[in-house]
Parts: structure tokens; C-alpha cells; sequence
């Protein structure tokens, strides 16, 4: 299998990775270089190998599930009593440990903050 | 005569750390020694280049905090700069992430600062681990102690280099096919990769998961035993990386080998080996077998598809992992037309060539189309070199010697075919694919050029590697330095 021009066009795309034109020659022949290595792979028979290994594969182990082992989520009070910032400026209000914030404009049904 | 803070740096951690906690030298003063000898060393035209950031007042600052108890009490350290801390960059070598400060630090340097160790330094290396010679990174190549023209091997060449330099007496870097025993090799110095799973990998950023350890250098095996025992084992944070073990006492007094069976892989003794190369290795088994080991030949079948399969399966998680980097969340923007376009201005500003070079052959080898004829074939066959690993240990082997690389370092600039830069690893890879422990300890030197034996284990059997790894250093002596 090789890759051409429109190939690596199409996969700098997917890796959003912007490729001069100029660049793209080279990154053929050496990707091209580096896949015909690859091929040997497909002489070997290893059809399952892989999902017979994982099957014997005791895993890591899995943590009790009480708690997240560090805090995700801070005491509303941390976050929620002070109604103006050090520097003054008005602080957002806090309901169930979320901000408040005004509605997006962009939002269809773009009415009073709620 | 009395011991100084510099002839301390160079007889290792565990003389530091006793003469720390007895009282008999200020842990201020031996990294104050270890700043003197990077300075020394590090910078200039023609300096290693071996640490890519470092602050001597943070440095300062920790050894007021740090306990004068721990297991490496005072003892300085470097960490290659893809391991995250709060006190200095973790750029991964990338423009992407010049000048980024974690906001917090990685379960390896918490473990360090509480067993006493002091961190002095960032080691270069090439971009987000991708390399072996250390000239892939965005800040310049790093040069060989040994050899100012040659390249101290990669991607963990700065960690490497600043051992062998004697800037510190320990190190870590990480090793995704090889980037800890191969620069250790080329450095003349003792390098390590864990069993996967050994050592936390919180903090490390990520290259390809089911391949990276974060791995220990030391000038000597007994001061990557002590490096290891303190940073290995279970996570107190109980993250997914790290196996719920408790870290093994690696320390032993024994230099005996009565009892043990080390195969030798008869492809890793390939026709094409140097006569140097095979000299070394022979006379490295005939230590090991004057301290009582019984050398048997073995055979793992599928060795000459290790690379083929490393290089499908990393390049893959590799495009995964770093698809984080957008300009966004982390370092470097630049500006695009739109959200698309500066995504890929970004990426393709930050990332240096063979970063690039290995997301783009990740993201083919995964894209529609192809992903069972690489990916999932890839995947099979890993499994079937794990099991030739598997088959040799139950028959009655305990660990297995190598050469860690073909050959010596070589000069800089000499490898410019992505592909032949790859065949650096040849010899390391399968251990990470395999997920076994590894180490490489020096046995000689070709030209000069220092050159590495490596000791392979079966999972979590570090200790068998490290008792073989004590002897055969404890027998070769001086032998293994000429």
C-alpha cells in the first residue's frame, strides 16, 4: 500500500495540520519509505492474537467507587460569598455551585439571563 | 581526605545522601555544586546542552523544605522535560509548549521531593519523546559527554547526558521504544524501563500510552536501584497508570548468580553485528557466567516484526494523544482563518518535522480504509512478540541478555532517513511492546564510544533484573569503562 498526494492532503486535514504544497512531494516518498517497511505485517499469520491475549489480561485493577480520588467539586461556600472581586469587579452569582451567566445572544431563544 | 560537595556529585546518591543525613554536608552546597558543573559543562557553541531550564533559587527554595531523613536526602536530580512540575517549563522540547508551567507536578517529582531529592534541571530531548539522538528537539541538539561530535542518543538525551556528565548522579526520563536505554548506552551510564505499569505515569505527558514508562538513570546500577525504589509503586492518587504494587526493595548486597538462567536471544546476535559489538557482549557473558549463571541460547521468533509493529502502534496513539496541542488549551496559538484555520496554523507552526512526520502516518494508519490492514494487524502481532517473551520465561529462563544497540553513538547529523533513525531502536523496542523490564548497563567501550548490555526480565521481576545487573557490573569493573 502506498500513499499519494491526495493522501496525505486528506489525512493532514483529519490531523488538522497545515501542509505547504511544496512539502507535500516529500512527505510522500518519505511516509511511502517508512510504510513499505510495514508490509511484512501482512505475511505474518496472526488472525486473534490479539483478543486471545487480551483474555488473559488480569487488567488494572478497579477503584472503589465512593469518591473520585481527587476532589472534582469545591464547597459552595469557597466559591460562592464574596460579591465582588479583589480588583472590583462585580462577581457572577452561583446556584448549585454553577455560575450564573447571561444567556448567549446566538442562543434562538435569546431572552432574559437565567 | 575529606569528601566535597563536588567529589560527592560524582560518587553518587547514596554517598550524598549519607552525608547529608549525617550531617556532615548541606544539601544547599551539593546544589550549588551541581549548578557549578552545568554551567561548567552545558553552555556554549560546543556545550551539551543538556538542560533546557533550570532556576537556582526554586532549586534553593525546595532544599529549605526538603526532609534531611529521605532515601535521597539533598540528592539532585534532573527530569526530562515531558515530566510535569510547577516549578519549572515542561516544553516536551516543542515550540508548541515553550515556556508552559504545569499547574501541577507529576506523582515521579512528588515522590523525589518527599525522599529528599532536589530538582535542578529540565533534560533536553527530542520533541514529545520522538527520536533517538536528542537533535529532534525544538531548542537545539544535545551533545555526548563522551564525544562532543556525537549525538547522546534520544529522545532522553539530556537526563543521560547530564549524568555522565556529573551534574547530577540520577535521572529519569521516559521510554516509549527505547529512549532510556539507548541514550544510557551511548552515555556509558545505566539506564531502566519498568515494567509497564510500575511507575506512575501522572504528569507524563503522553506520547503513546500503551507504550510509555517513565524510566531511571544512574551512574551506577546500585544508584538506579535506589532512583527506582522511590519513585515506583502504587499511586497515592490511585491513577490509571500505575499497578496497585507496592515498590520492590531492588537494593541487594548479593553479587552471586548460582542458580540463574539467562538466555541469549539468538536474534539479537545477528550476522550483521560489529566483531566489537559481539566481542563485548561475549566477554559481558562470560562475567555473568563466572558469577555462577548458566547462559542458554533461546530464540524469539517474531523479533524482526518488532519495529514495524512499534512503528504502526505509536505513530498511532502518538496522533491521538497530541491532537490536544490546538492552540487552545496549551501554549502557542497562531492566528487562522476561522476555527480550522487556526488549528492548523497552530499545529503546524508548533510541531517540528518528525513530530509532524508521525501524526500524519498515525492518523493514516488509523483512518478508514486501513485501519485493520495496520492497526489491528499491528495490535495481533504485538501480541504474538509478548507471547514469544511468555514462552521463553516458562521455559525455565529467568532474564535475558542482549546488546542494548547495534552499534556506538553516532555523529551528529550522520542519519537523516527517518527509517534508518528507527533501526536505532531495533533492539529496544520489543521490551515496550512486550511491557517486560529492561535495563542497560555498560560493558565496554568501541573506539572510545561507551556501549550498553541489556538485561530483560519477565513483568514486575525487577529485582531478578537488577541482581544480574549488580553482578555483571560488580564483575566487569573498571572493564566496563574501557
Amino acid at each position: 500500500m502506498a500513499v499519494s498526494k491526495d493522501d496525505v492532503r486528506h489525512i493532514a486535514g483529519l490531523a488538522r495540520i497545515g501542509v505547504a504544497e511544496e512539502r507535500l512531494d516529500s512527505l510522500v516518498t518519505e511516509l511511502n519509505g517508512i510504510l513499505a517497511h510495514m508490509d511484512v505485517l501482512q505475511k505474518v499469520n496472526s488472525a486473534g492474537a490479539a483478543a486471545k491475549a487480551d483474555a488473559l489480561r488480569t487488567g488494572m485493577p478497579l477503584g472503589a467507587d465512593h469518591a473520585p480520588s481527587v476532589a472534582l467539586e469545591r464547597p459552595i461556600a469557597q466559591i460562592a460569598p464574596p460579591t465582588r472581586a479583589l480588583d472590583g469587579a462585580p462577581m457572577p452569582s452561583v446556584i448549585d455551585g454553577f455560575f450564573l451567566v447571561p444567556r448567549l445572544a446566538t442562543h434562538e431563544d435569546a431572552g432574559d439571563a437565567s | 581526605m575529606s569528601a566535597t560537595p563536588e567529589s560527592v556529585l560524582h560518587d553518587g546518591a547514596a554517598a550524598i545522601a549519607a552525608a547529608v543525613r549525617e550531617g556532615r554536608m548541606s544539601p544547599r552546597s551539593v546544589v550549588e555544586a551541581s549548578f557549578a558543573r552545568a554551567e561548567e559543562v552545558d553552555a556554549g557553541p560546543n556545550g551539551l546542552n543538556c538542560i533546557l531550564s533550570s532556576d537556582l533559587n526554586s532549586s534553593l527554595h525546595a532544599v529549605e523544605s526538603a526532609p534531611v531523613g529521605g532515601a535521597l536526602a539533598g540528592v539532585p536530580f534532573v527530569l526530562k522535560d515531558n515530566i510535569a512540575t510547577t516549578t519549572l517549563n515542561t516544553s516536551c522540547g516543542s515550540k508548541i509548549l515553550e515556556g508552559y508551567v504545569s499547574p501541577y507536578d507529576s506523582t515521579v517529582a512528588r515522590k523525589l521531593r518527599a525522599a529528599g531529592a532536589i530538582l535542578v534541571g529540565k533534560g533536553n530531548m527530542d520533541e514529545f519523546a520522538m527520536g533517538s539522538s536528542t537533535e529532534f528537539s525544538a531548542f537545539g541538539p544535545s551533545r555526548n559527554p563522551i564525544d562532543r561530535t556525537r549525538v547522546p542518543g534520544g529522545s532522553s538525551g539530556g537526563s543521560a547526558a547530564s549524568v555522565a556528565a556529573g551534574i547530577v548522579p540520577i535521572a529519569f526520563g521516559s521510554e516509549t521504544g527505547g529512549s532510556v536505554r539507548q541514550p544510557a548506552a551511548f552515555c556509558g551510564v545505566v539506564g531502566v524501563k519498568p515494567t509497564y505499569g510500575r511507575i506512575s505515569r501522572f504528569g507524563l505527558v503522553a506520547f503513546a500510552s500503551s507504550l510509555d514508562n517513565i524510566g531511571v538513570f544512574g551512574r551506577t546500577v546500585d544508584d538506579a536501584a535506589r532512583a527506582m525504589e522511590v519513585v515506583s509503586g502504587d499511586d497515592a492518587l490511585h491513577d490509571a497508570t500505575s499497578a496497585r504494587l507496592a515498590a520492590p526493595e531492588l537494593r541487594t548486597d548479593s553479587r552471586d548468580l548460582a542458580g540463574v538462567v539467562i538466555g541469549k536471544p539468538k536474534e539479537y546476535f545477528p550476522a550483521s553485528l560489529t566483531p566489537a559489538m559481539r566481542a563485548h557482549c561475549e566477554r559481558a557473558i562470560d562475567a555473568l557466567r563466572a558469577r555462577g549463571a548458566e547462559i542458554r541460547d533461546v530464540s524469539l521468533p517474531h523479533t524482526d516484526l518488532a519495529l514495524p509493529v512499534y512503528y504502526i502502534i505509536a505513530p498511532a496513539e502518538c496522533s491521538a494523544n497530541l491532537a490536544r496541542f490546538d492552540g487552545v488549551r496549551y501554549g502557542l496559538r497562531m492566528e487562522g482563518e476561522g476555527l480550522r484555520g487556526m488549528y492548523e496554523a497552530t499545529r503546524s507552526t508548533g510541531f517540528g518535522t518528525e513530530v509532524t512526520r508521525r501524526i500524519l502516518l498515525g492518523t493514516y494508519v488509523l483512518s478508514a480504509g486501513y485501519y485493520d490492514a495496520y492497526y489491528r494487524k499491528a495490535q495481533d502481532v504485538r501480541a504474538l512478540i509478548a507471547k514469544d517473551f511468555t514462552d521463553v520465561w516458562a521455559s525455565g529462563v529467568h532474564a535475558l541478555f542482549t546488546p542494548t544497540t547495534a552499534a556506538p553513538a553516532f555523529t551528529i547529523g550522520a542519519i537523516s532517513d527517518p527509517y534508518e533513525m528507527y533501526l536505532c531502536d531495533l533492539f529496544t523496542v520489543s521490551a515496550n511492546l512486550a511491557e517486560v523490564p529492561a535495563i542497560s548497563v555498560p560493558i565496554g567501550r568501541i573506539d572510545g564510544l561507551p556501549v550498553g548490555g541489556q538485561v530483560i526480565a519477565p513483568k514486575f521481576d525487577e529485582r531478578m533484573m537488577f541482581r544480574i545487573s549488580y553482578a555483571l557490573e560488580s564483575e566487569l569493573g573498571q572493564a566496563a569503562h574501557t
